[in-house]
């Protein structure tokens, strides 16, 4: 059995692989303890708090939580409700009471139809998992114009940067309105050249927002803005 | 097994016909993400088959009625292409891909940790590219590395391995003639880090003490396959430590 960790190094762990003994220490979220042993159950990252063994997963799905702010897409219509891809396992509902417009019962489709996508807030996530959304608050409505774009949900942290300073100079760079949804899909939107920046800049998070040359990267990719001409 | 015959498929020297010892395994190389759309994905060589895999989710389960109140589905699919053998197979489902998707989804279901997402689907597509036996191992291996490339919580990297018997002689990993004009074939998915076995299938007779020697050619070559597994996952993502 090959270990995850050597001594302080953080080591790269595949499902099934020993962390190390479980004596005095907590499986954190990715991690298992077996008999004697803490294993990985996710492709990631071995982190170690306190008395507890984690693995940051390189991949994972999106999984709601109340408060989150997202961006969902209209997948099925009812008289009273809508039911919302938000990218994860289970779908959201809107119930008409949370739309921001009044709703008559049965009026639903002329509000929105299958493919809208909406800025909406994750109001409560139950113990079997189903997920309420509400579009009641500031900021929260159906968008209208951009387009939509996905970053797997562990380089969110990496698209926002530290105090979201990464994502303002992707929004000073290509000037256009970026809403970064926790659900791991982004909405921009602006013209033309500035929304094709933009598209390079989240192939580079999507690809190398592991990668210790990510900064470099995309340094080198602000070089090429729309604003200085040479998009 | 295509039935007993006069084909010869040991050498005099002891060795098989392609050269191989009797418990040698055929080159394996897999590619973890090969397919940018997918949530995870691999590509399996293994001798002259290729198996590609796909994974999606976990998403919705659609139609309702599959869903499981308290653990996900994993839905297999299982497909060789057309273009895979020798002979045109017909596309689309068949006898033979409905029950390997079957087994398949079974023993993937005993790994991955399905009750973290009830009610949803998994949804794992293996595509056979090219086939010369073996096919549902390799199909196995695939869809093990690209359900760790999703990031789906596993309890090991399940790994698709057969032995069998040709001129009443246990053999690891059969090729396509010893496939079929041998006397047994036992695919297995072996859990390498636990030693379990989460699907197991026989074609053909084995004495108990040839059993276990294809049980113990089956484990060797098990442990080689996971650290190609594991290598092809690093592999994906080395440069990073974020």
């Amino acid at each position: 059995m090959s270990n995850g960790q050597n001594g302080a190094e953080l080591r790269l762990v595949t499902p099934g692989m020993a962390i190390g003994p479980s004596a005095g220490i907590r499986a954190g979220s990715g991690a298992l303890a077996q008999n004697d042993t803490i294993i990985a159950t996710r492709l990631g990252w071995v982190k170690q708090l306190n008395n507890t063994v984690s693995v940051d997963p390189i991949n994972s799905a999106y999984m709601p939580r109340s408060g989150d702010l997202i961006v969902a897409t209209v997948a099925e219509v009812r008289n009273n409700l809508w039911f919302m891809n938000i990218n994860g396992p289970f779908q959201g509902l809107l119930p008409m009471s949370l739309a921001p417009w009044k709703v008559e019962f049965g009026a639903a489709r002329q509000h929105m139809g299958i493919g809208d996508v909406v800025l909406a807030r994750v109001q409560e996530v139950d113990e079997c998992h189903n997920v309420v959304l509400t579009m009641k608050g500031v900021g929260l409505r159906r968008l209208t114009q951009g387009s939509l774009h996905s970053i797997p949900i562990n380089h969110l942290d990496r698209l926002r940067g530290e105090g979201n300073a990464t994502l303002q100079r992707l929004r000073d760079a290509c000037d256009c309105r970026i809403i970064v949804g926790e659900n791991g899909k982004v909405w921009v939107d602006g013209d033309a050249e500035g929304t094709a920046w933009a598209r390079q800049a989240f192939d580079l998070v999507r690809n190398s927002g592991h990668k210790d040359t990510f900064e470099a990267d995309l340094t080198a990719l602000e070089k090429n803005t729309p604003k200085n001409g040479d998009a | 097994m295509g039935g007993y015959g006069d084909v010869q498929l040991l050498r005099d020297d002891g060795l098989r016909l392609d050269g191989r010892k009797l418990d040698e395994m055929r080159p394996v190389s897999i590619e973890a993400g090969i397919l940018p759309a997918a949530d995870g994905s691999a590509m399996v060589t293994h001798g002259l088959n290729v198996a590609v895999a796909a994974v999606y989710g976990p998403m919705e389960a659609h139609p309702r009625k599959i869903q499981r109140q308290d653990r996900a589905v994993i839905d297999v699919r299982y497909n060789m292409a057309p273009f895979s053998t020798g002979d045109r197979i017909r596309p689309g489902y068949n006898r033979r891909s409905r029950e390997i998707s079957k087994v398949t989804a079974e023993a993937l279901e005993s790994v991955v940790l399905v009750e973290r997402y009830p009610r949803s689907k998994i949804r794992v597509e293996i595509e056979i590219l090219a086939a010369e036996a073996g096919t549902r191992c390799a199909g196995i291996t695939a869809a093990a590395v690209a359900l760790a490339d999703a990031g789906i919580p596993m309890r090991d990297l399940i790994v698709g391995v057969a032995s069998g018997k040709v001129e009443d002689t246990v053999v690891l990993d059969l090729d396509k003639a010893e496939d079929n004009y041998g006397q047994a074939d036992l695919p297995v998915g072996i859990l390498p880090n636990t030693g379990e076995i989460a699907f197991l299938q026989m074609d053909g007779d084995l004495s108990p003490d040839e059993y276990n020697l294809a049980m113990e050619y089956n484990f060797k070559a098990a442990a080689e396959i996971h650290e190609i597994m594991v290598d092809a996952l690093k592999r994906r993502y080395e440069g990073g430590e974020n």
